[in-house]
């Protein structure tokens, strides 16, 4: 039976030198175990009642439906149909905003995508964020930036002036 | 000597099996992650060449190398059967039984790399803190729940009935599961696949009448929403639990409050 033993510590002389570490650590001294980010132990928090977590789940599924139609058909008209996108102008747009249906229609695409958006990041910031004041600030930016964009579209789509100088 | 295929066999087997044993032995290297907190902090690979019969498990050439060659190398196991879910393990980067994979499947022509599984403490070697494990099981009352007087006879169920949650009863809780699972890896506080694996064991038992409650527990922030259904718990499932399709049961009840 042969045996090689090879330690890639021992091959690449880095800070995992054994010789270093035998005069640090012992039986009455280890070394600190890494501990993985928010573990779970006897004393974290009890379930919190609530549905939010499920209506954001669903809200994530029912309004993804709805923008498939939304914006596959924003997507046809404004690039496709009727001589593309070079047919985009002002007056196209004061155009289609006359008629409450296109309003209502952007309206409603402007709403679902940007809280879809957004609720899809606060999941990826709940997942990836390790410390709780990142996660606080950058749901607190994504919140901010959210909020400012859906107004401020629902602003310009119902006080839009087609007679603007 | 009461048939003929005896006899042959008898004669000739010992001088078969002799040179059978030394020859259809291989040669293989296990790379395995190293770890002890009592000798340096950060953790190594350590390569083991040994000679083992390519029809042996990953946990035959860990016992050749602790009894052989190196007894400090620290694993757990218990039963070595693959039911008693002690020697879950990443083996060439995924999670298996050592118990339940034989050395031919996983390729033995390269180096097989075996670590501690991930998303849990490492103790020493391939031993990790499985509490936060078993808190989250703990957390979703894995036992039955009834209300009233006990019945004099036993509680009766149909065979559909059973049936119904047939697949996750086969949990071992080996932990393969959980920590396979990328949202567990960056946030303990998810209750985890095998959590919720034992929780429609009971939330989909005909005689339970817990359901409710467990069903509370799973709609908390850190239930079955965070579930991202990558089904690597389902890929790591030694058992061939469907973990993924008993989370989503678990959501659609949720939702239908229908169980």
């Amino acid at each position: 039976m042969s045996t090689t033993e090879t330690t890639e510590a021992a091959k690449n002389d880095g800070a995992g030198e054994p010789t270093d570490s035998v005069t640090l650590y012992d039986v009455d001294h280890p070394a600190p175990v890494i501990e993985p980010p928010r573990k779970r132990t006897a004393k974290t928090p009890k379930a919190s009642r609530g549905n939010f977590e499920m209506q954001t789940w669903l809200f994530m599924r029912l309004s993804g439906i709805v923008l498939v139609v939304l914006v596959l058909g924003h997507l046809l008209i404004q690039l496709v149909l009727d001589g593309g996108v070079s047919k985009i102008g002002f007056a196209f747009v004061a155009g289609r905003w006359a008629s409450p249906f296109w309003q209502v229609w952007d309206l409603a695409m402007l709403w679902l995508a940007m809280l879809h958006g957004a609720n899809g990041l606060r999941t990826v910031i709940n997942d990836y964020a390790e410390r709780d004041n990142t996660r606080f600030w950058l749901k607190m930016l994504l919140y901010t930036a959210t909020v400012f964009t859906v107004l401020l579209g629902t602003l310009v789509i119902f006080t839009f002036d087609p007679n603007i100088r | 000597m009461s048939t003929a295929t005896l006899d042959k066999n008898d004669s000739a087997g010992p001088v078969d099996s002799a040179e059978n044993s030394a020859s259809h032995l291989i040669t293989l290297t296990l790379r395995i992650r190293r770890f002890n907190p009592e000798v340096s902090e950060d953790a190594q690979w350590q390569d083991f060449t040994l000679k083992i019969d390519p029809k042996d498990r990953v946990l035959d050439a860990l016992h050749q190398i602790k009894w052989e060659q190196d007894g400090t190398l620290t694993f757990r196991r218990s039963c070595a059967h693959g039911i008693c879910g002690s020697d879950a393990m990443r083996i060439n980067g995924r999670n298996r039984l050592a118990c339940k994979t034989l050395l031919k499947d996983i390729n033995p022509e390269k180096p097989i790399t075996v670590e501690p599984i991930k998303g849990l403490t490492v103790l020493k070697d391939l031993v990790v803190d499985m509490e936060p494990f078993f808190q989250a099981y703990r957390d979703v009352m894995p036992f039955l729940i009834t209300n009233g007087n006990e019945p004099t006879r036993e509680r009766y169920q149909s065979a559909a009935d059973r049936e119904r949650f047939d697949d996750t009863t086969k949990c071992i809780l080996c932990a393969a599961c959980t920590s396979s699972c990328p949202v567990f890896w960056n946030d303990g506080q998810y209750f985890g696949p095998a959590a919720i694996v034992n929780a429609h064991r009971f939330i989909f038992d005909s005689r339970d009448e817990g359901g409710e409650q467990r069903l509370e527990i799973l709609n908390d922030r850190d239930g079955v929403w965070r579930c991202r259904t990558t089904f690597n718990c389902t890929d790591a499932c030694p058992r061939g639990i469907e973990v993924t399709k008993a989370i989503q049961e678990v959501k659609r009840a949720l939702i239908t409050r229908r169980f």
